[in-house]
């Protein structure tokens, strides 16, 4: 089945040591023409923010009074030093785990339930896919209503249940507001995860399984020993997604629980935010911040592209 | 392998072009200096030539902000362009404008930022076109203050906001209580408290508070301190005394309304954003309240007002509100003026402010044609001019207590929810920020 790209084949000796033809420098000029566009587009709203950034996080750079010169590395060691910067590390850690272990399985579980075509599946499939249609940003203000003590429905059907003896308090402890987000995230990601996995499922050929099942294999032994395998690019492609995703958190928690209770909810991009904008008023040190985030993220994920790489082979 | 070279060299001046754009636009931002003087004499009037002059302000003010610009406007040949920023967002906003020189020529701020703000250099100097107001001295003099830095005046008020007690008229005579007499004292607040919670209404209680909420709470506590005679800061601003008798007689009293069940549910998590909302659908029987809100309250509810009571009595208010003031940016200084001044008139102050319910930011007009028709609004006007009522003035005053999770919000939330004995700590801590 293995078929090399076409350009490795003929790369290495066949090179034309001289000019290259004016048909082909032609075509070279056209591809860059095509390409500028998105190349102005990477170098002013990518290039040059982070080099901005960059400038900032080693100057001493206030929100209102603007640069006052160069200060290295004093906004580093200041980030770091926050009282909030490893509570906010530790928790978004954790947020991340929680938020992946879930989603990922319930996706799964979701793309697994509506593979097969049957009368239901389409209606499954847009159900589950609908929240995804929803900004983060509203979808996290639904909600702040949802949990709001004052307006909740939940309370009445959560009352009658049994669970609740009185109003419940969605967002009013440490736990309670952690799994309180998690489960708005589940819900707004659970059916765009599941959209991927389900790609990758049908992309599985359909004679695979009759083999396995000529073999006498059972359901748990075939998802096991067929499924998963092959939908391993798949599960690292959300993986990879889900965790960058969960590192770099900020709306749902911005406008659920600022944080709080007790600043038991800041995750590092909120701390960035708060640096900046909430009092410290700091830009240096918020780029300086910035800059730690991005360096993590890289290593992170070069890891994750490493691990998941190996295990393919 | 000569391409790979050269394309390796031409990279390497990309970047390099880049960083040099980068540097210069780096310089760019930070060339301004300082505000633009403006040309000619000082006159009490400014200037009105038919500029169009741009005002920013926050969500909350909308209804007092959009009266009087269109007032303004139709009396005036210069025209003023109001944009409203979202509560939230206003402090980046400015801040990025203010960076960039892209202020507009006239701004609010909440007054508790305006020293703050003053001190970065965002407003121009207005000492002397204050001076030419024949009635300057009666101006607010605790917005005046927060705008003075150094011996120089930079902000008027806008719109004041004071904190009072809200109650419940209807709530009030059905748990027995005088529906023309709110809390006196901080003890009578709790009874009320109690008593319209024993109601035993489903949904109704006693009161309520923002228990994540700092800015809420130096609304509404602060007074309850000043009015039992302590203060909550040093007079330089980087001092918190927030652990005397009377403030650990506030703590007090609200834990045992929460351990009563007395508190409305949701204090524990609410940040603000519903904190007026309850009282509003008449579920709460008296609580400390904006002031600016008695019209849209009055709509749902028949509302009693009365001053914000210390330990043993007294009346205090946090005057809060927004300042104004020209910006750094403008360069129409005189015709900003011309707005600045018409704002402090007694057209606007009384024909627009006190017309919509608003106090009044003059001491001499507290006693106008609106505030004798509804006696609600007189109170109002009373206690700012009570000498117990504030507005705190201290340069890091929103890193220490509006700032989500700041550490003021860390000693109410001990006090009211957790363990109290953490009051020394908790208070050093504000501290702390106070005086970085």
């Amino acid at each position: 089945v293995t078929v090399a790209p076409p350009a490795t084949r003929d790369a290495p000796a066949r090179r034309p040591p001289v000019r290259r033809s004016p048909a082909r420098r032609a075509r070279s000029r056209a591809g860059w023409a095509y390409a500028a566009p998105t190349a102005a587009f990477v170098l002013v709203f990518f290039v040059l923010p982070i080099l901005l950034v960059g400038r900032m996080s080693v100057s001493d750079w206030s929100l209102f009074a603007g640069n006052r010169g160069w200060n290295a590395p004093a906004n580093f060691t200041a980030a770091v030093d926050d009282r909030l910067f490893w509570p906010a590390v530790w928790f978004t850690v954790k947020y991340t785990v929680v938020t992946t272990v879930i989603l990922l399985c319930l996706a799964l579980g979701l793309a697994l339930l509506v593979q097969e075509s049957t009368r239901w599946t389409g209606v499954l499939r847009t159900s589950f896919l609908v929240p995804s249609a929803l900004g983060l940003a509203s979808a996290s203000l639904l909600f702040y209503a949802l949990y709001s003590p004052q307006s909740s429905p939940l309370d009445a059907p959560l009352r009658a249940l049994g669970i609740a003896d009185g109003p419940v308090s969605f967002l009013g402890t440490p736990g309670s507001a952690l799994w309180s987000t998690v489960a708005l995230i589940v819900w707004r990601f659970a059916g765009f995860y599941m959209l991927l996995l389900l790609v990758g499922l049908q992309n599985i050929p359909a004679e695979v399984y009759e083999a396995a099942r000529l073999d006498g294999a059972g359901p748990v032994q075939t998802f096991r020993h067929v499924t998963l395998p092959l939908l391993k690019s798949s599960l690292a492609l959300c993986t990879i997604l889900c965790v960058t995703g969960s590192l770099l958190a900020f709306d749902q928690f911005y406008i659920l629980t600022k944080g709080g209770p007790d600043n038991s909810t800041v995750t590092i991009v909120q701390l960035v935010y708060n640096m900046a904008f909430q009092g410290q008023n700091d830009l240096g040190r918020a780029a300086a911040l910035s800059l730690i985030v991005l360096a993590a993220l890289l290593v992170i994920n070069a890891v994750q592209f490493r691990g998941l790489r190996g295990k393919e082979d | 392998v000569r391409t790979s070279i050269s394309r390796g060299v031409r990279s390497v001046v990309a970047a390099a072009a880049g960083m040099t754009l980068l540097a210069a636009l780096a310089a760019c931002g930070s060339d301004d200096d300082g505000p633009t003087s403006s040309a000619g004499s000082v006159t009490a009037e400014g200037v009105d030539d038919g500029a169009e002059l741009t005002l920013w302000t926050r969500a909350p003010l909308e209804l007092q902000a959009k009266a009087l610009v269109d007032a303004y406007n139709a009396g005036h040949r210069n025209q003023v362009k109001l944009t409203i920023v979202p509560n939230d967002d206003y402090v980046s906003k400015v801040g990025a404008a203010a960076g960039s020189g892209d202020l507009p020529d006239l701004f609010a701020a909440d007054i508790v930022y305006v020293p703050n703000w003053t001190k970065a250099g965002l407003f121009a100097d207005i000492t002397e076109h204050i001076g030419t107001l024949p009635y300057a001295d009666k101006i607010n003099q605790g917005h005046l203050a927060a705008g003075t830095y150094q011996d120089h005046r930079y902000v008027l008020p806008f719109v004041l906001d004071l904190s009072v007690v809200f109650y419940n008229k209807a709530l009030y005579r059905e748990a027995g209580l005088d529906p023309e007499k709110g809390p006196a004292t901080l003890d009578e607040f709790k009874q009320h408290a109690l008593a319209v919670q024993k109601l035993g209404r489903p949904g109704t209680y006693g009161t309520y508070f923002g228990g994540n909420c700092g800015g809420c709470n130096v609304f509404t506590w602060f007074p309850m301190i000043w009015a039992s005679g302590e203060e909550v800061l040093d007079a330089a601003g980087t001092r918190s005394l927030l652990d005397g008798a009377a403030a650990q007689q506030v703590y007090a009293t609200w834990r045992e309304l929460q351990n009563a069940g007395a508190i409305a549910p949701g204090a524990r998590d609410e940040t603000g954003a519903t904190w007026v909302a309850a009282f509003q659908e008449g579920k709460v029987g008296v609580m400390p309240y904006p002031a600016t809100l008695l019209p849209t309250a009055a709509k749902t509810v028949d509302v009693g007002v009365s001053p914000i009571p210390g330990v043993t009595g007294g009346t205090s208010t946090f005057i809060g509100g927004d300042g104004v003031g020209i910006s750094k940016d403008s360069r129409k200084n005189a015709q900003a003026w011309n707005f600045l001044s018409w704002l402090t008139s007694e057209d606007a102050q009384v024909g627009v402010l006190a017309a919509n319910d608003s106090t009044v930011a003059r001491t001499d007009l507290v006693d106008n044609r609106y505030a004798a028709q509804d006696p609600r609004v007189a109170t109002v006007n009373k206690v700012a001019a009570s000498p117990q009522s504030r507005t705190p003035v201290a340069v890091n005053f929103q890193q220490a207590f509006n700032a989500p999770g700041s550490p003021w919000v860390t000693l109410l939330r001990n006090q009211v929810f957790g363990d109290p004995a953490s009051l020394a700590k908790d208070n050093a801590a504000v501290t702390d920020v106070l005086g970085q």
